[in-house]
């Protein structure tokens, strides 16, 4: 039966054979996506409905979690912390990005050394990058504030001790290390762009400033919006330079989202809840990109769209 | 017509000047901001080498007199330091080895064979590089703890060896790149789709599987909260979870801190001395996807 199905369709056992190879060849992604994530995401949303100290039995106490969390002041605090860090961090490196971009986009010499300098912070183990930071902002004997004192004679203030300079010092520290990478996804948007639209503004006798706003920015606007993604995403996963340097402080004025949480797990064994905070801001992250994906018709310019367009 | 030629010469030596200012201000530019981003770690290595009265002066000096090499053998006297780095490289290269290899199986599959759902697998696979870690972490501890994986390295290194994501598209889009005809030619040759993987597309993709391999050595080496969460006893820490421990010392002696986090650093820029080439091309091949957390 077998043989002479084969006989006369040869090309649909062929099919078969490579469809079975395909699933075999990706076999091993699918076991670990069902065992190390979508068992564990679904395992989340259970978990959310419940009270467990990791000891005891698991007890059914329905949305109990998310009630609570809706009173939690703290809660709220470290969704602030969180925003409005952001908020900071992300256009600044954005902006800082595009300007080394441009900046390691110009004919200069060692143009390759220049890169890899810049490019240095971003393969630092961050354990590491937050320990020197702390020496830095050290207020007795780090270096910033022995500049200020020896250069302006002013006492510097203790960074990451005051609740309005803290995350700000955060900020420095976050763009300080994301530049190189920041400046290497545009720096291949930069080269990306067509150099016959800059030939054509010369002609038009285009100053540099008016070339930026009107090619520059508009041509990188997709890379924008995927660093606009992104740097949200990595904000809600700040999780060493609290634990390590701050503790959340001071009064919680670097309470960041992930290490809040966080503390639910290590501190207080309160799991149920823990999974409740973080199916809330898994679900409140989605939102937010997709309101990013919907605006973005409004201000992404993407090529491919035009050309579509002039085909009809 | 002499006005004429004035003026032109003028004009050109105007251009000329804009010219040089330009080449002035991108160089200061570029200067400027090196200075940013070496000074910490100038900082860093000065303190690293000071001895513990130097550390406290002021004005601090950049250049310790006499540099106190000692310093880097004292961490690793006084903590399981060289215990932490055999674990952080081991940890490394297990990951290394298990992701590069299952990556580049099931990149194949969804690069060169035609199987029904395979675009909503891989649209899956795109997506699960959007859930946040912190989601997973609660019922991961949770089912390791049930595996008995608790205070092993299990909960770093068996996950690699089904793959990441970001190695998957990685190695994807770089196998698309590969002429089809190869494929085609080595058929009719009578190789199966294994050994056209193993002996035809392994081959070709060197650089991309270089590039996978660095950006997972360097993900595992920095990998914090990972260790963090399942590793509880000393012996078994990775280097940053060792580094953290000077943190908790309630008297610092940041000439020993700073020398322990050069040491942790000084691999990684190694390696990425070493190859940066495949580390430009990688994210090339990407483009805008080319960060990994």
């Amino acid at each position: 039966m077998a043989i002479s199905a084969k006989a006369k369709r040869p090309r649909l056992t062929e099919r078969k054979k490579e469809s079975i190879a395909g699933w075999l060849f990706i076999s091993p992604w699918i076991i670990g996506f069902i065992i190390f994530t979508l068992g564990p995401l679904l395992y989340a949303i259970v978990l959310s409905f419940y009270q467990w100290d990791f000891i005891q039995d698991p007890k059914f106490i329905g949305l109990r979690n998310f009630e609570r969390m809706f009173g939690d002041k703290l809660f709220w605090q470290s969704l602030k912390v969180t925003v409005s860090y952001g908020l900071m961090r992300v256009p600044m490196g954005i902006i800082v990005g595009i300007g080394a971009a441009i900046l390691l986009n110009q004919r200069v010499k060692l143009l390759g050394l220049w890169r890899v300098i810049y490019y240095l912070p971003v393969i630092l183990p961050p354990v590491a990058t937050t320990l020197m930071w702390m020496w830095i902002y050290n207020p007795r004997y780090g270096v910033i504030n022995n500049f200020l004192l020896s250069v302006f004679h002013i006492q510097g203030p203790a960074w990451l001790q005051d609740q309005r300079l803290v995350l700000p010092s955060f900020m420095v520290m976050a763009v300080w290390g994301a530049m190189g990478r920041n400046m290497l996804i545009y720096l291949s948007g930069l080269q990306s762009i067509s150099k016959e639209l800059y030939n054509a503004a010369d002609v038009d006798g285009a100053k540099s400033l008016a070339k930026f706003f009107y090619i520059t920015l508009p041509m990188l606007s997709p890379v924008i919006f995927f660093n606009l993604i992104t740097g949200m995403i990595d904000v809600f996963k700040l999780f060493s330079q609290p634990f390590i340097m701050t503790e959340g402080g001071p009064r919680n004025a670097s309470l960041f989202f992930y290490y809040y949480m966080f503390r639910y797990i290590s501190e207080r064994f309160q799991v149920g809840y823990a999974a409740a905070m973080s199916l809330f801001v898994f679900i409140l992250i989605m939102i937010l990109t997709v309101l990013v994906f919907r605006s973005s018709s409004a201000w992404v310019y993407y090529e491919g769209e035009l050309k579509g367009r002039k085909e009809q | 017509m002499t006005n004429l030629v004035i003026s032109r010469d003028r004009s050109v030596l105007k251009a000329k000047v804009e010219r040089v200012a330009e080449r002035v201000l991108i160089h200061t530019l570029l200067v400027l901001g090196t200075i940013l981003v070496l000074v910490p770690f100038a900082w860093t290595l000065s303190t690293s080498l000071k001895s513990d009265k130097q550390v406290l002066e002021f004005p601090p000096s950049w250049i310790p007199s006499p540099p106190i090499w000692y310093n880097y053998v004292e961490i690793f006297e006084a903590r399981p330091f060289l215990v932490w780095y055999k674990n952080s490289l081991f940890v490394a290269a297990v990951c290394l080895f298990g992701e590069v290899l299952s990556s580049a199986i099931v990149a194949y599959g969804f690069a060169r064979l035609r199987f029904k759902g395979r675009n909503v697998l891989f649209f899956v696979l795109l997506s699960t590089m959007m859930i946040p870690f912190h989601l997973l972490i609660v019922p991961r501890f949770v089912m390791f703890k049930v595996f008995g994986w608790l205070n092993t390295f299990r909960p770093m290194t068996i996950p690699a060896f089904f793959g990441s994501a970001f190695s998957i598209f990685l190695l994807r889009q770089y196998f698309m790149t590969i002429p089809l005809d190869l494929d085609d030619a080595a058929k009719i040759d009578g190789a199966g789709y294994l050994q056209t993987f193993l002996r035809i597309i392994l081959p070709l993709a060197k650089p991309a599987l270089g590039a996978v391999a660095i950006f997972q050595f360097m993900s595992s080496w920095r990998d914090f909260t990972g260790p963090l969460i399942y590793l509880s006893s000393e012996e078994n820490y990775t280097l940053p979870l060792g580094l953290y421990t000077y943190q908790a010392d309630y008297f610092p002696e940041w000439n020993l801190f700073m020398a322990a986090s050069v040491i942790a650093m000084v691999l990684p820029i190694v390696v990425f001395l070493i190859a940066q080439k495949y580390f430009i091309s990688g994210l090339a091949l990407v483009g805008t996807g080319g960060t990994k957390g």
